[in-house]
């Protein structure tokens, strides 16, 4: 494996206040720059270079897994953290790094302009160096975006089950989405512990929100449904769409002794009904 | 040997499960109660497990028997209390007690007792 020559370290160290002013054009002239003020982009290249000329000179840069590239790649998983929550684009975090290519490659040229080997060695032992930096830039950038995207779903499954009170004795929950094991789990723990809290006799599952029932999504509703009357409180299911109505007869699935109804409006009534309300007209 | 205690309340007899189940204790409960419903010709068992947040099979299957028996012997058995976590892990077991009457609280489940007594 080519290693990076002291004469190589060495010119970087020399050249390093012209090596920084190509790259911030370069990076200027591809749009990575942008959204970034000039003083920042100044901070941040300069940091870097200074940081990778240091590294360079103390430690092996054919691996910078190693301890002697820890400050290195902490200033990059810092610096793609914050453009992945700044929303930037994946390739133009890793341009950041590969756009230094092109003025360090034609600083090698001129350190090296009367040895081609060494050039061409030289040349290799860059190209690793940089690919390997800006490798580790996009993998910490997609991970900070997978976090970013977990945290949004968890947030998500907890926004999306609001158990209203309808009544008093009453409870209602409107379900918005696909069903899963995972929110069903969800759904089914904050509807019972209402029940609980609140005393209530009577809960109101609306599906109106729900694209389709498969026999998962059933067999959740089924489950939920069990816990409840468990627990001592009676369940209705509202907002069977037509459509789902066929779908579920279509697989023959059994929803037997459960109570159905077609929109929340019937279910409310007959909530109501049961607990022996009735509803008279003011006139 | 601690036994649950069965308290009788006229014509209905009361059990509250205030400690952690476990397979002796729940066979023992079984037997008192059958014996305590056949003593005192009780029309309704109430049985309170608000204070219990752990259940296995076990003990599901037990609660299902004592009110499979106490019908037999012409008593409604009704369960209260239920928490919820307790709920989620008996039909998770896929114990759905059918047949079970269950109620929210002790006083619905004596309403509910007395409904089904008028009833009768």
């Amino acid at each position: 494996m080519a290693a990076l020559a002291r004469q190589t370290t060495d010119a970087m160290g020399s050249h390093e206040a012209a090596l920084l002013a190509e790259w911030r054009a370069n990076l200027e002239a591809s749009g990575a720059a942008r959204g970034l003020s000039p003083e920042e982009l100044a901070r941040q290249t300069a940091e870097f270079l200074g940081l990778v000329i240091t590294c360079a000179v103390n430690g092996d840069a054919s691996n910078i897994s190693g301890a002697d590239w820890d400050s290195a790649r902490q200033f990059l998983e810092k610096l793609s953290r914050t453009r992945a929550t700044q929303g930037f684009e994946s390739h133009h975090t890793a341009n950041f790094i590969f756009s230094l290519k092109r003025p360090l490659f034609a600083l090698l040229q001129r350190t090296y302009a009367t040895d081609p080997a060494t050039l061409a060695d030289q040349m290799w032992a860059t190209t690793e160096l940089l690919d390997q930096l800006g490798m580790h830039t996009t993998r910490t950038f997609q991970k900070s975006r997978e976090e970013v995207i977990k945290r949004q779903q968890e947030e998500l499954l907890e926004l999306s089950t609001p158990v209203v009170k309808l009544w008093d004795g009453v409870l209602a929950l409107p379900m918005i989405g696909t069903l899963d094991s995972q929110r069903t789990q969800v759904v089914m723990e904050s509807l019972l512990q209402r029940i609980v809290d609140t005393g209530s006799e009577i809960a109101i599952i609306d599906i109106t929100g729900v694209p389709t029932v498969d026999t998962l999504v059933a067999q959740h509703l089924l489950k939920t449904v069990t816990a409840i009357r468990l627990m001592g409180a009676d369940c209705i299911i509202s907002g069977v769409r037509p459509q789902i109505a066929q779908t579920i007869v279509h697989l023959g699935l059994d929803l037997q002794g459960i109570v159905t109804k077609a929109n929340l409006a019937d279910a409310l009534a007959l909530a109501l009904r049961r607990s022996g309300l009735t509803v008279v007209k003011a006139s | 040997m601690d036994r649950i205690p069965i308290l009788r309340m006229g014509e209905f007899l009361l059990v509250t499960i205030q400690v952690d189940m476990h397979d002796q204790l729940a066979l023992t409960l079984q037997d008192d109660l059958s014996e305590r419903i056949s003593a005192c010709s009780s029309k309704g068992v109430l049985i309170d497990i608000s204070a219990l947040d752990m259940v296995d099979s076990f003990i599901g299957r037990m609660i299902g028997n004592i009110s499979g028996l106490s019908k037999i012997m012409d008593a409604d058995t009704v369960l209260v209390g239920m928490q919820p976590a307790v709920a989620i892990t008996l039909v998770e077991l896929g114990l759905t007690l059918p047949g079970v009457i269950t109620a929210l609280n002790v006083e619905r489940g004596m309403t509910l007792l007395r409904a089904r007594l008028d009833h009768q």
